[in-house]
């Protein structure tokens, strides 16, 4: 490699450098300062994840980096901002909460910075060994966030069973692509491609190819990969909930995305029936185990299993549409998601207790109609209610998959969508129909901020839905 | 023709109305009084723009007018508004109950008197959306917002059962209209666009309209509703507040006939009339049998739930009559329903308001102290029956009109439930007006007040003037019905004239 083609590099991977370079110095800080400088170091990290998010924004060259490995394109920036915002507004809405939760430490701040790393690092990878360093670097962050408040006894279960699952998870991945890679020869994903268009694929290749795709199902939490899920956002403290649900789903559908339509591109049928057959089990699994829970952060884990398989509806059709669909559906979810939990970061009681028990919005529409509303809209929009944006996002999947002519997907999503609908409205009801029960502190500014944002955006899609579409449509024409 | 956009104004003015609502305080008298006041300028304004929409309206064209046309969110989808005279009249219908409705929640809503306001007023917006879009998305946003208004509103004022009412509500629509949902996407990737305009010229494979007619009942059958899918209304309508009864009945019961109208028979015509015989038989046994159900009701508003389904069954079976007649009379039955169901769900709630009971046996002999109410609601309930001189006869003969000529059997048991609307509405108005005043906590009812005689006069006064000069309605209607007809007779000529030809 010579000088240029290194300085060339560097330059395609800015951002990732700011972040690793940020990381060390606000862990610099954080040691020498000591336990109080967790504010100062989330105001940093939170600068940092800006930085390199105008830097993505602003700078747009494209292209590979790093002798074929990382790649830059509009698809990458596209999801790589999302990863940005979700991982910004977490470390917002914690800097709040952080006392509360247990989690105010200043290496916490320093490994979303790092977890955010990989997640880019995956979105961009363009190689085997790229997309497994990059799925490790983040997975490594994410378990110490999850078992950040160490006190706590369900915070360190929960730790502890993202840590075996994950791990294994990753094990079923490598072994898929030493497979993949023993039977194509290659690591590069062109490569991959060109070799299975010249020579068709065996057996062992569809072995290495399900197991691929089981690990990275595993990081979406899709069924039958799922049984973590509930368990850690349950456990886990709620901001850290917050940002497992967001930024990290992003990430690995991105990655997912780039692996099924660069790679394994010429195997669409074989890998479309995997496809096919999570997505509907996610989207039924959500829709019915979500209607007897009672604590909301796991009625949240099961609704992120039913929205990563309407997402992965789009993915089936494995064309324009679907991939610009699934990036929309992402971009809806993410701020749906961010949005509601804001809501879920704001249910404390007046004595500063939290609580989870969907039960405890019963009446917030008298006690406090302005997070009420927003929840609401939320609710219906999770539900894919129009006007709102969650409407959009599945009006695009389901587009996709209808043009693919998977009718029994598109017939069964959209029933699922339904029962889905069921348990949904049971927050409304409580919140609206019922009397209250108790009354919550009034939340922070920022929590506010934050879900005032995102119901204004859910709310406002009609208007705005436009531009979102066409910088959609820009980032899936990266594949075709 | 006008240059701005009268039908954008004439959709969201009532958004307008919501801001000012957004910014005001319940918790006085003095507040209150101005919440209602504003809702009541801001639906009468709307009110108003729709009569200007009904006076630009050129009656000679039978296409689109006031067209508005932006690109919305690419792909196809746009921003597309427009009315024919299929459609004009329903806008004018929903801006005309609404006021209505803010002066039925005077005084009857005691809690959150904003947040049922702003409810009403989204819910307006949403109704007149569905009347005006020519974007097939677009249509499906509105159609399907209202639910969610709608859910909020029986589920927070309604009655006793209004939690089980609200989720029924909500999930069968729903149910229904994702199906049609796909339907649309299907259309979209087959014609290559979602506009209206060019989905009515477009000419669907055979097959393919099979199946996206069915798809398409679904969602307007549940909305309609029609036997045997109607048991969400009985219980929406007994739960929901009165206005929202007044605006279930009088016009989201008729997003449904409007949709067979607008897709199901001219985007559809060889599977429209491949499936005439299977709307038929619902449509009879939806008059014949929701009539015997509604004689054996002991709740008022059960029982005008029962015969709006009936009455629904005339205009199912007028539509896929499919000849002038036919859908010149399921439009006009399904105006006039707006107005006598409406009518009539507020001449309960005005009994209701003062007993606080919808039990039939709790009523008896209201004429001896409130003759005005007994001369308004006999009105009401001969129009419902369809005696000559009401608007609701207008409507039901004019549907058995075009029956007759489509099917003879069709039009023989369609007109035996004409005897049995009879038998419902004149024994209720007997039970509940004749006879003698004995029930102690009737002695001290008042007779309508000043704002009652507000709301049902002019109602009278429509419903007899319909009833004697049908024909603002029929020269509004005529120019697009014929293109509609006309159409769907082509349609179905060529395809015979195509399968003979191959024999």
């Amino acid at each position: 490699m010579t000088a240029e083609t290194f300085l060339a590099s560097l330059h395609l991977s800015t951002p990732e450098l700011i972040l690793a370079v940020g990381a060390m110095v606000l862990l610099m800080i954080g040691v020498f300062t000591g336990e109080k400088s967790s504010g100062l170091v989330t105001g940093l990290a939170v600068g940092l994840l800006a930085v390199s998010g105008a830097w993505l924004i602003w700078q747009t060259g494209d292209g590979q980096a790093y002798g074929g490995v990382f790649l830059s394109d509009p698809f990458a920036r596209f999801m790589k901002v999302l990863t940005l915002a979700g991982s910004m507004a977490t470390l917002i809405m914690s800097a709040g909460e952080a006392r509360s939760a247990g989690i105010d430490r200043f290496e916490f701040p320093v490994l979303v910075v790092l977890a955010t790393l990989g997640m880019l690092l995956m979105i961009s990878a363009n190689d085997l060994i790229s997309v497994y360093l990059a799925l490790e670097l983040q997975s490594l962050a994410l378990y110490v966030v999850a078992a950040m408040h160490r006190d706590n006894l369900r915070s360190t279960e929960a730790g502890l069973k993202y840590f075996v699952l994950g791990a294994l998870s990753s094990g079923m991945l490598l072994y898929g692509m030493s497979l993949v890679y023993g039977f194509t020869g290659h690591t590069g994903f062109e490569a991959i491609a060109s070799a299975l268009s010249a020579e068709g694929r065996s057996l062992g290749l569809v072995f290495g190819l399900v197991f691929i795709l089981a690990g990275v199902a595993f990081k979406i939490s899709a069924v039958p990969f799922h049984m973590w899920t509930p368990d850690v956002y349950e456990g886990a403290p709620t901001p850290v909930t917050a940002f497992f649900a967001a930024a990290p789903k992003i990430a690995a559908m991105a990655m997912l995305i780039r692996l099924v339509i660069t790679p394994f591109e010429p195997i669409v049928a074989d890998w479309r029936q995997i496809v096919v057959f999570i997505s509907i089990a996610s989207m039924l699994l959500g829709a019915f185990a979500a209607i007897g829970q009672r604590n909301i952060k796991r009625l949240m884990a099961y609704s992120s299993i039913g929205h990563m398989g309407y997402a992965l509806v789009g993915l089936a059709s494995g064309s324009m549409a679907g991939v610009r669909g699934v990036l929309i559906y992402m971009l809806v979810y993410m701020v749906m998601t961010l949005g509601t939990f804001a809501c879920i970061l704001a249910m404390k009681r007046k004595d500063g207790n939290h609580v989870e028990n969907v039960d405890d919005l019963a009446g917030l529409s008298q006690t406090n109609p302005l997070m009420a509303t927003v929840l609401t809209v939320m609710m219906f929009s999770l539900a894919g209610i129009p006007p709102l944006a969650g409407f959009f996002a599945k009006y695009f999947v389901f587009m996709a998959a209808v043009e693919a002519q998977l009718y029994a997907l598109a017939i069964i999503g959209v029933l699922a969508s339904v029962v889905g609908a069921y348990y949904y409205l049971r927050v409304i009801k409580l919140m609206w129909f019922d009397e209250a029960k108790g009354e919550f502190a009034r939340p922070s500014g920022v929590l506010r901020l934050v879900y005032g944002l995102s119901g204004l955006f859910v709310a406002a899609y009609v208007l705005i839905g436009g531009p979102i579409g066409t910088a959609a449509e820009v980032a899936a024409r990266t594949f075709f | 023709m006008t240059d701005w956009p009268i039908l954008s104004a004439v959709t969201f003015l009532p958004l307008a109305g919501v801001v000012v609502l957004l910014l005001m305080r319940e918790d006085s008298a003095a507040g209150r009084r101005n919440i209602l006041n504003v809702s009541l300028f801001t639906t009468i304004v709307t009110f108003l723009v729709s009569l200007w929409v009904w006076w630009d309206f050129d009656y000679a064209n039978p296409g689109f007018q006031m067209i508005e046309k932006h690109a919305w969110l690419g792909t196809g989808i746009s921003y597309h508004l427009g009315v024919d005279g299929i459609s004009v009249l329903f806008v004018v219908l929903s801006a005309f109950l609404m006021p209505f409705c803010v002066l039925a929640s005077w005084l009857t809503i005691e809690k959150r008197l904003k947040a049922y306001m702003i409810a009403f007023l989204l819910l307006e917006v949403f109704m007149v959306g569905v009347f005006v879009s020519l974007d097939i998305v677009l249509f499906y946003v509105f159609f399907e917002a209202g639910l969610i208004p709608m859910f909020i509103i029986i589920g927070v004022w309604g009655g006793k059962d209004r939690v089980y009412a609200s989720y029924k509500f909500f999930l069968y629509t729903l149910l229904g209209s994702v199906l049609m949902l796909l339907a649309i996407m299907a259309m979209y990737w087959q014609a290559g666009t979602t506009d209206m305009v060019e989905l009515l010229a477009y000419n669907f494979p055979r097959q393919m309209q099979t199946w996206l007619w069915l798809a398409f009942f679904a969602s307007f059958a549940v909305k309609m509703p029609m036997w045997p899918v109607h048991t969400w209304l009985p219980d929406a309508h007994v739960q929901a507040p009165t206005a929202g009864s007044v605006i279930l009945a009088g016009i989201l019961l008729k997003l449904g006939g409007y949709g067979f109208l607008r897709f199901s028979l001219p985007m559809f015509p060889l599977a429209s009339e491949y499936f005439a015989p299977m709307v038929f038989s619902l449509s009879i046994v939806a008059i014949i049998y929701t009539s015997l159900v509604a004689m054996m009701q002991s709740d008022i508003k059960k029982l005008i739930a029962y015969s709006s389904v009936a009455h629904m069954g005339y205009v199912t079976m007028g539509i896929f009559a499919a000849n002038t007649q036919g859908v010149q009379g399921a439009i006009f039955q399904m105006l006039s329903h707006g107005i006598v169901s409406g009518a009539l769900f507020l001449c309960v709630g005005v009994v209701y308001d003062r007993t606080h009971t919808r039990e039939i046996s709790a009523y008896g002999g209201l004429v001896n102290n409130m003759p005005k109410y007994a001369v308004a609601f006999m009105v009401f309930t001969m129009a419902n029956v369809g005696l000559p001189g009401t608007s609701g006869f207008v409507g039901e003969i004019t549907t058995l009109l075009g029956a007759f000529r489509a099917n003879t059997w069709v039009a023989f048991f369609a007109t035996s439930g004409v005897i049995l609307s009879a038998c419902y509405a004149l024994w209720l108005y007997r039970r509940v007006i004749f006879g003698a005043l004995e029930k102690d906590s009737l002695k001290s009812l008042l007779d309508l007040s000043g704002r009652e005689k507000a709301i049902l006069y002019p109602l009278v006064v429509l419903t007899i003037f319909f009833g004697v000069y049908p024909a603002p309605v029929f020269d509004a209607t005529a120019a697009s019905v014929d293109l509609l007809v006309n159409n769907y007779t082509a349609a179905v000529q060529a395809a015979q004239d195509v399968a003979l030809s191959a024999k």
